[in-house]
């Protein structure tokens, strides 16, 4: 079954780029009125789900592997429930010729292999896509699904009885079928059996995984792509395992066929192999885990948590890697991953450890970091460089593990008692957040203080298509670190943790550096680092440490601290502000709005603290129309730049239940607001399962 | 040059009140010190808070004052970075088993090779004496307004329990036993526990100075106290698990472990509890994992090149997030 003997005709087709830039509408338009027609190559929303535990993140991989390795660009949006086994989770990928960066609203290709994620989804399919489902799943009702919740249960059982439609799997398929939606019956478990018996393979439930594969296979079907890309992906996902490889292939090759002899004529929606130089796929935390260790993060400590916990696994999976130069006889690097009692002392540690010369973070979401608050204000009072990544996800208390929000923004840049400096870094998307993995490093030891690099749960757990980072264009800055081979200060007088300096900073020796003894408390110090209550030594030690801040925004380059995007050179009708990975969608998004004409400029504020007031101020001040756009209830960041800039950011586009934004949301919602400014102060989006 | 008493003292003011336990444990620490064969610049010295806390202050080496209750969590890290530190932490009793005390528990199921002195006397002084967590239920020390409603914990068998792997008492005002116990817990390999019993003459009026010292209980026969707290090893004692012991004689050395450490008022035992160097320290299972952690730790790997470019193989890093797109023969 191996992929490289195979000899097939495969077209290659040109990347274009007007396939991309369609307007949702535009989309809706083409696909009812050249239904049987091909309108889309390479342009495609596909989504899988089912059970949580059942392989719907491992399927939705091998779909985007499959992709990445027929040269196209990816992203997925990744969604399920805090839990293990059962409830729903579903995955959305992505598909285009050129780079993408968000998910859209409709879904052109449902492959389910369970009832649920059919009830669930199938009003998501845009007229013109397909559905793949179990014909056997037929009868099931929708109220006996126990794991949907009873108001999903009542919102989809009244929209089909309103349609005179029964409140079962078939009511769902005979109102797809009325919305123009191509339906394709795949009875998985005669392809299980058909597959047992080419293995030799008498018990069935050991071959029960592979139905999420037979989805992915019978979705390239229908869409036309060669199922040697499924195969190569398959034997990418399961390396390891020859058996398992075989089975999936074996029953992928029959799903095929199921599918593909179901298409009396061409799928609408087609996906071709373009040529295309490697790339990475990957999750946030896996790119940040990477720039994280690019940049000398040595030891990490953490507390299991969601969504934080899946870049420490990833760490200590690879937790010895290949280097070149360095002083490492072993020719290996290696980083120290310690799972800690709680984040306290995970806090705590990864600070013991920054005060060795290491370079240490540790990771985690809202409820960790409200335990580490302490450590944080330690870590200010001492110039401790301690790397924090944060992730947030829906708060406040539990609120929400599993789902996205960008509701810590405040929090973070106040947290702990008294004052102190601290860097507050935002990423937007996996390429950036790789490199200000490494940025943040740079700043907390540059600086000389706690450094925040705060990341939400979309930009950690969804997945995108990159191209290979460089990890040169971002060199390691140790600031005012004093050599390890210093032997004594050379002084008479005695080497000085906090003396004070012109730019706040204070040459920094690390513990057990022979002539550099020094002292650390929390309590207020003096240069020494004892116990100092004097109030003149007070007011020039506050004055020191908070210089640093300023000195930090002197010398941190513009173009680390916000991003400015111009749709067009035209005059802008509206000024988009946001933060984090909303960049995505919003990026996508200003393609869509050039396409009607409409100018946008988009400054992606990334650094917070300390905050460039200067310039955001310059970028909105003049601005026609600005708009705010948060995936939080009060708009954080229009808050943090009214406290800032003296401006009030008036139209705000906000989303919070827990789903991250869309391309089609933003599009349409900036649509509205500029439709009518005074009327739409306050656009709240609700999309998403 | 052998280093001095003199060569540990700092020039800062020492603001325990006078009669403290806590300078007899910063004798007995800073002579273990002078006495064993350890590199000073090597040494770091971590507290919590409270008045023992303040130790670091008044002693010319790494002095790392961290917060309440989290001295372990700083000691730890730091010795896991840089594995050749000499680490030792010190914390009250307030600190250690009171807000401290998941730390203290989760510090035993490590193992890592450091030592950590409880200064333990009952109440919390700097807050002007509340009950501790070691103090025992109906004691009632001077500031109490009512007698302790809790019960008091064990140092000893939470110590064992937790898997601490050196467990020793002393007593604040014999330095030449602290001392001892002080480099008996640096030379152990694993993590070590001294329960320093320490008479706080502000706030404990109960177990004070001569209490400990028996002065209430005179020998008729010599007509001189009988101090309280008596010496393990004279009894004939032996705490030590060894590698060829069978399975029931470490049962009935934990067990005397137990019986030991419930001896309280008349007889209180000083010396090693318990030790047991046959499990293996946590540098050495990270070893296992990383060869290179022990010669090559994370506070010593060089991460740049001397042009600042990461010393980090990314395209091997990357390797299994990296697709080739593959074009089929034609």
């Amino acid at each position: 079954m191996k992929w490289t003997a195979v000899s097939v005709h495969v077209p290659i087709v040109p990347r274009t780029n007007d396939v991309a830039a369609q307007s949702a509408t535009t989309r809706l338009r083409e696909a009812k009125t050249m239904s049987r027609a091909i309108v889309k190559v390479n342009d495609l929303s596909w989504m899988t789900g089912g059970p949580q535990g059942s392989g719907v993140d491992s399927s939705a991989n091998i779909f985007a592997g499959a992709c990445v390795l027929g040269g196209l660009w990816t992203f997925g949006l990744r969604e399920y429930y805090s839990s293990i086994k059962g409830p729903h989770s579903y995955f959305e990928v992505r598909v285009n010729s050129d780079k993408i960066r968000s998910h859209v609203n409709n879904v052109d290709v449902l492959a389910t292999f369970d009832a649920e994620t059919l009830i669930r989804h199938a009003d998501e399919v845009a007229p013109g896509g397909g559905i793949l489902y179990d014909p056997t799943f037929s009868n099931i009702e929708i109220d006996k699904v126990d794991t949907i919740e009873t108001p999903v249960v009542l919102r989809i059982k009244a929209r089909l009885a309103k349609q005179g439609l029964p409140g079962t799997v078939t009511g769902i398929l005979d109102e797809s079928r009325k919305r123009g939606i191509n339906l394709f019956p795949i009875n998985y478990n005669d392809i299980i059996v058909k597959t047992a018996a080419q293995i030799g393979e008498h018990q069935l439930s050991k071959l029960s995984r592979i139905v999420n594969v037979l989805s992915v296979s019978a979705s390239f079907a229908i869409l036309g792509f060669d199922e040697t890309y499924l195969n190569q992906s398959i034997e990418r996902a399961f390396a390891s395992k020859k058996k398992v490889v075989d089975m999936n292939e074996i029953g992928a090759k029959l799903a095929y066929e199921v599918a593909r002899s179901q298409l009396k004529q061409p799928f609408p929606f087609q996906l071709h192999p373009i040529q295309n130089q490697p790339r990475l796929l990957l999750m946030g935390v896996e790119s940040i885990a990477l720039g994280k260790l690019v940049g000398g993060c040595r030891v990490q400590t953490y507390y299991p948590i969601t969504p934080a916990a899946d870049e420490s696994e990833f760490l200590e999976s690879h937790g010895n890697f290949d280097i070149s130069g360095g002083n490492n006889a072993s020719q290996k690097g290696s980083i120290l991953v310690t799972q800690t009692e709680d984040e306290i002392a995970a806090i705590t540690m990864a600070t013991g450890a920054a005060l060795t010369g290491a370079r240490a973070a540790t990771s985690t979401s809202g409820p960790g970091f409200s335990l580490m608050v302490e450590g944080l204000g330690w870590a200010g009072m001492n110039e401790v460089p301690l790397v924090i990544t944060h992730y947030q996800r829906g708060g406040p208390a539990t609120g929400q593990p599993t789902r996205h929000e960008q509701g810590d923004l405040k929090f973070i840049l106040s947290a702990a008692h008294g004052e102190f400096p601290r860097i507050v870094l935002c990423s937007g998307d996996m390429e950036e957040s790789f490199y200000d993995a490494i940025r943040i490093f740079n700043y907390a030891e540059r600086f000389q203080m706690p450094s925040i690099h705060l990341i939400d749960k979309g930009l950690a757990n969804n997945s995108m298509t990159i191209p290979p980072p460089n990890a040169d264009l971002v060199p390691i800055q140790r600031g005012k670190l004093i050599e390890a081979d210093h032997q004594g200060n050379g002084e008479a007088e005695p080497y000085r943790r906090f003396a004070f300096t012109q730019d706040g900073v204070s040459p920094r020796a690390v513990l057990g550096m022979p002539g550099y003894r020094f002292w650390n408390t929390g309590d207020e110090h003096d240069e020494m680092g004892h116990i100092e209550e004097d109030p003149d030594n007070r007011v020039k030690m506050m004055t020191k440490r908070m210089t640093k801040l300023e000195t930090a925004a002197r010398e941190i380059p513009e173009d680390e601290k916000f991003n400015f995007f111009r749709s067009s050179k035209k005059q802008a009708d509206v000024t988009i502000v946001s933060w984090g990975s909303t960049k995505g969608p919003i990026l996508d998004a200003m393609k869509l709005l050039e396409k009607d004409g409409i100018g946008v400029e988009f400054l992606q504020i990334r650094l917070v603290s300390p905050f460039p007031t200067g310039k955001v101020k310059q970028k909105l001040a003049g601005a026609k129309l600005v708009i705010g756009i948060e995936q939080n209830y009060s708009g954080q960041m229009a808050a943090v730049i009214a406290e800032k800039t003296m401006i009030d950011v008036k139209n705000k586009i906000v989303k919070f239940n827990g789903r991250p934004m869309s391309q089609d949301e933003i599009y349409q919602s900036v649509k509205q607001v500029i439709s009518n400014p005074a009327q739409n102060r306050r656009v709240v989006l609700t999309h998403g399962a | 040059m052998a280093l001095k008493l003199t060569d540990l003292k700092t020039e800062v003011h020492n603001d325990w009140c006078p009669g403290c336990g806590d300078f007899g444990i910063e004798a007995s620490l800073k002579m273990a010190l002078t006495e064993m064969p350890v590199d000073i610049n090597k040494v770091a010295l971590f507290s919590g808070i409270g008045c023992s806390s303040k130790l670091v202050h008044f002693t010319n080496a790494f002095g790392i004052h961290t917060l309440h209750g989290r001295v372990l969590g700083y000691a730890q890290g730091a010795k896991l970075a840089n594995p050749d530190l000499e680490v030792i932490a010190v914390g009250g009793d307030g600190d250690g088993l009171g807000i401290g005390v998941g730390h203290f528990v989760h510090a035993g199921r490590r193992n890592i090779d450091m030592a950590y002195i409880i200064h333990d006397n009952g109440v919390y002084g700097l807050t002007k004496g509340q009950a501790s967590p070691t103090l025992q239920l109906g004691m009632q020390t001077k500031s109490l307004p009512e007698p302790n409603i809790n019960s008091n914990i064990n140092p000893i068998m939470l110590a064992l329990a937790s898997g601490f792997t050196f467990i020793a008492r002393s007593y604040a005002y014999n330095t030449r036993h602290l001392k001892e116990m002080i480099k008996k817990a640096v030379a152990h390999k694993g993590f070590a526990l001294i329960d320093a019993l320490q008479p706080c003459p502000t706030y404990n009026d109960i177990n004070t100075k001569e209490w400990y010292g028996g002065e209430d209980r005179i020998d008729p026969a010599t007509k001189r106290p009988m101090p309280r707290t008596y010496d393990l090893e004279s009894t004939g004692y032996n705490g030590r698990i060894t590698a060829d012991m069978s399975e029931d004689d470490v049962d009935k050395n934990l067990l005397q472990v137990i019986e030991k450490s419930r001896e309280w008022g008349d007889k209180i035992p000083i010396g090693v509890f318990y030790q047991n160097e046959t499990v293996p320290i946590y540098e050495e299972r990270i070893r296992e994992r990383s060869p290179n952690y022990l010669t090559e730790p994370p506070a010593k790997q060089q991460l740049a090149k001397n042009d600042g470019k990461s010393v980090v193989n990314l395209a091997n890093l990357s390797k299994g997030l990296l697709f080739e797109s593959l074009v089929l023969a034609q």
